[in-house]
């Protein structure tokens, strides 16, 4: 079944890149505007070591991003479930720090905190923060009424309430924020490789496109999407197992 | 025989499942108001729940009986003039457990696990052992001995209800708010749930909202029926025989069909109206 079902998209992406190679032998497109798969494919071949190199380094920021940027929005949509007063007022700054471009504040990241991993690892928390918050803000407060009057009766203290029923309800809410977030944590940190860096697939992508190299560029960018396609099944498989309770969509 | 091992929150921990004789106190409450979309639901009621007893509150949907349960449970805040007193004259609050139609089950939590939920919500770990003790006791009682460690999501409808009523149960309050608890179940779980909870709910001071005759009819020591805007409870009913009656029992089908005519007379005053 699953071997029929993959069938259809392969076919699809062997044709369009068949039609790509096609396209630019009998153009005659000159390769650094737009390489041709088969040099690609070479450049993974002949450089496998550096894409290698610089992939790393850029996995490195996105997880660490990830980690920083979940964490953090966690915390925030945690203490606003419990502080009615800290919402009223983060709310709007939240909202606020999301209307300023991402890649408005790049340069001054950079500037602030160097051209080493601190401004890339900040640039994926600022994309992946909001996210993470909003949703799981979101989930921890639509909890259902009867469960509350329950806890109530009970003599649940409020901290009783928000750790024991509002967190594990919110779980759903807060995975959904969390695939948002790997699938733009690589936005972050590459934007903040291109705004200026020694290293990582970004940076290695504007210094080989500056050199005509756009093969390179290229490959690099093929690792990029790998990297967010793993990224985002991974997080979604994790999530899985923390939740065996919520019915699985086939 | 009972023994107290935890003084504090007024959850005093007995020992066995049945609460003590004479702890469950009688009820008292007038002066209920409660509005709903700026018309009063009632004004002014009264009700009185005895000691020990089940008491059915029974009326059309819409009517203010979950109001009215709210309202004594405190779960809705009470406007001036509203008076609820306990017979032996001690806040009720922490002495209310409470039944839902919807089992309100956690579903990451297994069976026991939501059985024990209220000591764990407050966090009372030598409390917490007993209650568990306890609830496997209970559940094997109830038939759900082999699922213990089973997820809300693999239960029929009533084995998760017979869940919320060992919770219920485990929570030791004398006094209980039964809102609609087997009103989403099929006709014979119904009737098996009812003679459970009436089994072991006997000697607290018990309020059941319904809207099946049936049910009131084999509950109840007392029936109301709720009718009316606003809405007033009329004198109550008291079937004879202990609870719970055999559902096919003349005497239990006659008071059934008495609280149909209550209800229908009630319905064709309120369509006049």
């Amino acid at each position: 079944m699953t071997g029929r079902r993959l069938v259809r998209p392969v076919l699809i992406a062997a044709g369009l890149l068949a039609l790509w190679e096609a396209a630019v032998w009998l153009n005659s497109i000159p390769h650094y505007i737009l390489p041709p798969p088969s040099l690609v494919v070479l450049e993974f071949i002949d450089r496998g070591d550096l894409l290698a190199e610089h992939a790393l380094w850029t996995t490195i920021e996105i997880a660490l991003g990830l980690v920083a940027g979940v964490s953090l929005g966690s915390a925030v949509a945690l203490l606003m479930a419990r502080f009615a007063a800290l919402r009223a007022w983060g709310v709007p700054l939240v909202v606020v720090s999301q209307a300023v471009p991402v890649f408005a504040i790049a340069p001054l990241l950079v500037l602030w905190l160097g051209y080493g991993i601190a401004s890339k690892i900040a640039m994926a928390v600022l994309v992946i923060f909001f996210p993470v918050a909003s949703a799981f803000l979101d989930g921890l407060r639509r909890v259902d009424p009867g469960w509350l009057d329950l806890a109530r009766l009970m003599g649940a203290s409020p901290a009783a309430v928000l750790f024991q029923i509002r967190l594990p309800a919110a779980l759903p809410a807060f995975a959904s924020g969390v695939r948002v977030a790997a699938a733009v944590a690589p936005i972050g940190a590459v934007i903040g490789e291109w705004v200026g860096a020694s290293a990582g697939l970004g940076y290695l992508m504007m210094q080989q496109l500056a050199r005509g190299q756009t093969a390179l560029a290229f490959a690099a960018l093929v690792v990029l999407a790998a990297i967010g396609v793993a990224l985002y099944f991974l997080v979604d498989a994790l999530l899985r197992r923390a939740m065996p309770w919520i019915p699985q969509q086939s | 025989m009972s023994s107290v091992t935890a003084p504090s929150e007024g959850a005093a921990l007995i020992q066995t499942a049945e609460p003590p004789p004479g702890a469950a106190p009688a009820i008292a409450l007038s002066g209920a108001h409660v509005d709903f979309e700026d018309q009063p639901l009632f004004d002014g009621l009264a009700l009185d729940l005895p000691a020990g007893r089940t008491t059915c509150l029974l009326g059309p949907s819409g009517v203010g009986k979950t109001s009215l349960l709210r309202l004594i449970a405190g779960l809705l805040e009470p406007l001036p003039g509203f008076r609820l007193v306990a017979s032996d004259d001690r806040p009720l609050a922490g002495r209310i457990a409470y039944m839902a139609q919807t089992d309100l089950l956690l579903p990451w939590l297994n069976v026991l696990d939501n059985a024990t939920l209220g000591a764990r919500l407050r966090g009372e770990r030598a409390a917490l052992a007993n209650a568990r003790r306890r609830a496997v006791a209970l559940l094997s009682d109830v038939g759900l001995v082999d699922r213990l460690a089973a997820r809300p999501d693999t239960l029929s409808g009533g084995m998760r209800q017979r869940v919320a009523l060992v919770r219920t149960l485990i929570e030791e309050r004398p006094v209980v708010m039964m809102d609609e608890p087997f009103g989403a179940l099929d006709a014979i779980t119904r009737l098996q749930l009812q003679d459970l909870a009436a089994r072991l709910l006997a000697g607290r001071t018990v309020l059941l909202v319904t809207h099946d005759p049936l049910e009131a009819a084999r509950l109840g020591h007392r029936i109301h029926v709720m009718a009316g805007k606003p809405a007033t409870v009329d004198a109550p009913l008291e079937p004879s025989g202990v609870p719970p009656r055999d559902a096919t029992a003349p005497g239990t089908l006659a008071t059934q069909a008495e609280l149909l005519r209550r209800l229908a007379d009630a319905a064709a005053v309120d369509a006049r109206s």
